[in-house]
């Protein structure tokens, strides 16, 4: 059955050959089987492995498939070819599974879009590209699956492209993106001239064997990686493409944004563990980066009106909480809330897409209102997603893994009370928002009117992951409830165990309180000031500091502005003033002398005979001086 | 003799195409695709039966492997000529001279196919002229005779200005003058270069001659040997172009017709990379490696500044011929970090590069032929009207910026990644590169194809020959960015047999050197520290 891997990235691969090569001989129907069954026998091959996986797992809990040498010159030889494992194998699952109900529910949502088939064209292509990322042996075929899901992000972010601003937003994407992968490349660089290969399980080997803890070498190949990282998974500084990629159609932002594209990162970090905890110090920085970016986001969330853009700025915070807990070495946990994340984000984007169209395009939430018993399918599904992210406690997925993390901030070895409070802050502003949200979408009084209901296609999906959402947490209990936690026990076969200073059953337990506590209360909060005090909420929020704070919010703490000013600005003015070709005027300086000269000279023949005697005459002079004077 | 048939066959279809088109134009199109067909028939040919002999040619370890200076060619032609003056007509071919032949040869096609409907006028000299530059690049590319290679290289500049000048646009016979003179006049410091060598050798070892193998280790004062690499890095600075001798590159590329532009960027830019490859480099390697630094900063300049100016033109084809600049940029730097993996790079980049970017100016020309503008103002939203034309753009629009699955990608990959070796700094600014090659990518596809169609244009998308064209080009990239390993085993034969003539100089020692401690370092770090990744007992 494992011999079956490679057909997991080829089926949506063959996919897009597919629908590329047959494009406008396609009908509705036949392109939606083919993109959205592609991707669903995928995910049923992977489900299989999976099983298989588990079952009877291969030695060494790795599976290891060549297909092909890709090149081989100077001693590098990097090869078509997977590795899969207990990480692995958790990934497919949530990349094939959650893709395939996404293709799913945008066959009803993309139907009456004329670049239908385009469109499943390109998101197969995407989730071919993200498996050949997470199913990559070496880091060259990691990059270019890496940058295969960032041209597909581009590509349907900018899908409905008659709209400049949505191709703009999806060139901001690819440029951000390709900046940090600058570095991944740069750092690519730096792991094959030190450890002459890219294939991870070598490099890790060689890496632990050869290089000191702290070493320079460490600390640069981890920085480099983590500059990867950042861009991919839209962290501080490189964030700011990712509110402008809700630009796309909304199951885009579902599969990329919140499922799959921007935890790349996360997994790339938790691929190279090894050179991580290397350089400690870099490993800090991952984790003030994750913290520092979720708090950031949330308070960006709280003052968008915008649904999709409340929703990305989630997805930024909550990829926060995976790099904080892969910054203090919580490298399950980190995937344990990736997989979390990935049902209920996706679910919460789903849903806001089913609002949308219901709406005719409203993006605007206090635009909204009273949809609950108008939208009932989309409203459950909206409120297990957003209990979900606040971390209500013990019915949703989120709970488990957001507490796990939480923990662990304070918890691990390299825990730190600043990285727990931060975590615990976040916590409590992500329930905030999240109700903030539902309360403004669904409840108060309706708008806009209803004018689309969703039918099984875009209903179907929302019911499975509303599911997953709330039963996705079950497979890693904490200690204080038994210890049943098989996802951990899975995991730990391809990953590093934290260590711990503190998980005894009354700490593990006191987190776990607290943690209910904040979102609890978040959400109380979020019912006081948008249920009960709504007008007392905009009195204040009209006043000048609130006003400005929440402008300063909106727009992303002024990043775009600093960017626009530091970057964009400077390199468009130089284009502009030496569009010519600086170079161009020495060229037509030369040009202008040898012209000048031949004026000069075509000055003497001037057809005066007493004009050439003189010259002669002089010229004479000067010869017979030259020659009397030797 | 099958050399002297790639460059008999085109020489002889030139004007064949000429006297037979004066009363059917037609037939000069027939004869164009025989002239170049033909040669890459037999090419390919050679190159399929020769595989086994370049595999063999390369051991690993052999000293004597495959060589210049011993000779063994795939095939070679070595006849006396006007021997008083040491000149002889010395063609040969290895590795890499194959792949020059293919590219010639497929390039000359792609030019013929491409202008089947946009030639109108003067059909039949219009041939003879494509033949005739055919012809004359397969010599530059088989000679080691130096004189008959800068025989060949003048002779190709004539039918070249021909070709602009006659069939080009608006400010065609500036930019064919431009490009005439730039060339020429580098040529003719190389041919200082050239005669200063002949002298130098002849002094010092009493034969007189231009053969490029006994021309080899020359010894001369550094000075002296400098100045002739200058002499040389003039003429193949140019062509290349390397800034700031860039400025022909764009007026030249803009001004001339499609099949001009294809040849222009596919392959005559290519003879500076295989000039410095074949002759400047082995020559002179203790100068290469002096001007090491120079060469490497101005190849980043060039990579950068012909990023940003691509980005910041409005002339469509303007756009295309900047990115040559740029994409030449890498080129230059891969060859002066001189080590495998940056050569095999820059021999990947040569034929990616001719692969993308002559797609990109055929889309380019056959657009102007249907719209009658270059100006990207009065573009917009063209994907709506031809979306097959849209869909190409793109896929090679990513073939530029160096999309990972197209051979574009290995090529800037191995080339960055052999510079790294020698120098960090030129390896990230080239690496930043990539971000502005994105830039100009995505900026062209916005600005033309994207967007509002706001100009009431109508016009028909590719028709079944331009498709042909273009899907034989997509297959050859995608095929190159999954599997470039028959290019590079081709390649592998020069790649080590020029490290080997400069074996001994600081320009190849520096990476074996590198190599070598990095082994040393292995071994005796094996007691370093280990990291802890033992599991105690904070087990959760």
């Amino acid at each position: 059955m494992l011999q079956l891997l490679w057909t997991v990235p080829a089926l949506p691969a063959a996919g897009f050959v597919v629908l590329a090569l047959l494009n406008r001989r396609l009908s509705r129907r036949a392109a939606a089987l083919i993109g959205a069954g592609f991707v669903g026998l995928s995910a049923v091959v992977a489900m299989l492995i999976a099983v298989s996986f588990i079952a009877s797992p291969p030695p060494g809990h790795a599976y290891h498939q060549v297909l092909w040498t890709w090149f081989d010159t100077g001693g590098l030889r990097p090869q078509i070819a997977f590795y899969l494992d207990a990480m692995s194998v958790i990934f497919i699952l949530v990349i094939t599974v959650v893709g395939f109900l996404i293709h799913l529910y945008s066959t009803e949502f993309m139907e009456r879009d004329e670049g239908f088939t385009r469109f499943f064209m390109y998101m197969n292509l995407f989730v071919a590209s993200m498996l050949v990322l997470v199913l990559a042996d070496n880091l060259l075929l990691l990059y270019l699956g890496w940058e295969g899901v960032g041209l597909c992000s581009y590509l349907l972010i900018a899908f409905w492209q008659k709209d400049v601003k949505n191709v703009y937003a999806g060139r901001k994407a690819f440029i951000i993106t390709r900046v940090g992968d600058t570095a991944l490349i740069v750092g690519l660089f730096l792991l094959f001239t030190q450890l002459h290969t890219l294939e991870i399980q070598p490099l890790m080997a060689g890496a632990a064997k050869n290089w000191a803890t702290g070493s320079g070498v460490a600390v640069a190949a981890a920085a480099l990686l983590l500059g990867g990282a950042v861009g991919k998974s839209a962290q501080l500084p490189l964030q700011t493409w990712l509110p402008d990629a809700m630009a796309g159609p909304t199951p885009v932002s579902a599969l990329i944004h919140a499922a799959t594209m921007v935890t790349a990162g996360v997994y790339l970090i938790a691929r190279t563990n090894v050179l991580f905890t290397l350089a400690p110090d870099v490993r800090l920085a991952v984790a003030i980066i994750g913290t520092v970016t979720l708090l950031y986001a949330c308070f960006s969330a709280l003052a968008q009106h915008d649904i999709k853009r409340v929703l990305a700025y989630s997805t930024m915070s909550q990829i926060g909480y995976m790099f904080l807990a892969l910054g203090v070495a919580g490298w399950s946990a980190a995937i344990f809330h990736f997989m979390t994340h990935a049902f209920f984000k996706a679910l919460l984007f789903l849903a806001a897409g089913v609002v949308i169209e219901a709406l005719g395009g409203e993006h605007d939430i206090f635009k909204m209102g009273g949809l609950r018993r108008k939208l009932p399918v989309a409203f459950w599904a909206f409120i297990i997603g957003a209990a979900s992210l606040s971390a209500l406690p013990l019915i949703t997925d989120g709970f488990y893994s957001k507490d796990l993390i939480i923990e662990t901030s304070l918890g691990a070895v390299d825990g730190n009370a600043w990285l727990w409070l931060g975590a615990l802050a976040g916590s409590l502003l992500t329930s905030i928002y999240a109700f903030r949200l539902v309360f403004v979408v669904f409840f108060g009084d309706q708008q806009t009117p209803v004018t689309l209901r969703p039918r099984w296609r875009m209903q179907l999906p929302l019911v499975v992951l509303s599911v997953l959402s709330v039963v996705g947490g079950l497979v890693w209990l904490p200690g204080w409830m038994g210890g049943f936690h098989p996802l951990e026990t899975f995991l730990d076969t391809a990953l590093p165990v934290t260590q711990t200073v503190a998980s005894s059953f009354a700490y593990t337990g006191v987190s776990a309180l607290l943690t209910s506590l904040v979102a609890v209360v978040g959400v109380a909060l979020a019912t006081v000031w948008l249920v009960e005090s709504r007008a007392a909420l905009k009195d204040f929020a009209a006043r000048p500091t609130p006003h400005a704070l929440q402008e300063f919010w909106l727009h992303g703490w002024g990043f775009d502005w600093l960017y626009e000013h530091v970057f964009v600005i400077p390199v468009k003015w130089f284009a502009r003033v030496s569009r010519n070709d600086l170079v161009e005027p020495a060229v037509s300086g030369i040009a202008w002398l040898n012209v000048q000269a031949w004026r000069a000279l075509s000055a003497s023949q001037n057809g005066l005979l007493r004009v050439y005697i003189g010259v002669a005459g002089v010229g004479l002079a000067i010869i017979v001086a030259f020659v009397v004077l030797r | 003799m099958i050399l002297l048939w790639y460059i008999l066959i085109p020489a002889a279809a030139a004007p064949l195409a000429w006297l037979l088109s004066r009363s059917q134009p037609q037939v000069a199109r027939w004869v164009a695709v025989g002239g170049t067909a033909l040669p890459l028939a037999l090419v390919t040919w050679q190159w399929v039966s020769e595989a086994g002999a370049l595999r063999a040619a390369f051991t690993a370890h052999g000293p004597g492997a495959a060589g210049l200076v011993q000779g063994t060619w795939l095939a070679h032609v070595h006849a006396a000529w006007i021997s008083p003056l040491g000149i002889s007509f010395f063609l040969a071919e290895d590795g890499l001279t194959l792949i020059m032949l293919v590219l010639t040869f497929a390039m000359g096609l792609l030019a013929v196919i491409a202008s089947w409907r946009g030639i109108t006028e003067r059909v039949g000299f219009f041939h003879f002229m494509i033949l005739w530059t055919t012809a004359a690049l397969a010599g530059v590319f088989l000679s080691l005779d130096l004189f008959l290679f800068y025989f060949f290289f003048e002779m190709m500049l004539i039918p070249m200005y021909f070709v602009i000048a006659l069939w080009g646009h608006e400010r065609r016979v500036y930019a064919a003058v431009k490009f005439f003179i730039f060339t020429q006049a580098s040529g003719l410091l190389m041919l200082i270069a050239i005669l200063a060598l002949y002298f130098i050798h002849g002094r010092a070892t009493g034969t007189y001659t231009f053969d490029f193998t006994q021309l080899l280790g020359t010894r001369m004062p550094s000075a002296t040997a400098f100045l002739l690499m200058l002499g040389f890095f003039a003429a193949f600075a140019v062509k290349l172009p390397v800034f700031p001798l860039h400025t022909w590159l764009p007026d030249a590329h803009t001004e001339a017709p499609t099949a001009g532009s294809v040849i222009l960027a596919g392959v005559l830019i290519k003879i500076g990379a295989y000039g410095m490859i074949r002759f400047m480099v082995p020559l002179f390697p203790q100068a290469t490696f002096d001007f090491r630094t120079v060469a490497m900063i101005l190849a980043v300049i060039g990579i950068i500044y012909g990023a940003v100016m691509a980005y910041a033109q409005r002339d469509l084809k303007r756009l295309v011929a900047y990115t040559s600049v740029s994409h030449m940029g890498f080129v230059l730097l891969g060859i002066f970090a001189w080590n495998t993996l940056a050569l095999q790079g820059v021999v990947l980049q040569i034929v990616c590069h001719a692969l993308s970017t002559g797609a990109l100016f055929i889309l380019v020309g056959t657009l102007q032929d249907r719209i009658h503008t270059r100006d990207m103002t009065k573009m917009g939203g063209l994907w709506a009207i031809a979306p097959r034309m849209g869909g190409t753009a793109m896929f090679f629009a990513l073939a530029s910026l160096g999309l990972p699955g197209l051979g574009n990608f290995v090529a800037e990959f191995l080339i960055l990644l052999g510079t790294w070796q020698v120098s960090k700094w030129a390896a990230v600014l080239g690496a930043l590169g990539l971000v502005f090659a994105t830039v100009y990518a995505l900026w062209m596809m916005q600005r033309a194809f994207q967007g509002e169609e706001t100009h009431a244009l109508r016009f028909h998308d590719l028709v079944p020959r331009e498709t042909g064209m273009y899907a034989a080009l997509i297959a050859a990239l995608v095929v190159l960015g999954f599997y470039p390993q028959p290019l590079i085993a081709t390649a592998r034969q020069t790649v080590t047999a020029v490290q080997q003539i400069t074996a001994g100089t600081p320009l190849s020692s520096q990476a074996n050197v590198a190599a070598q401690l990095i082994v040393a370092a292995g071994e005796t770090q094996a007691e370093a520290i280990v990291a802890d990744r033992a599991p105690t007992d904070g087990e959760r």
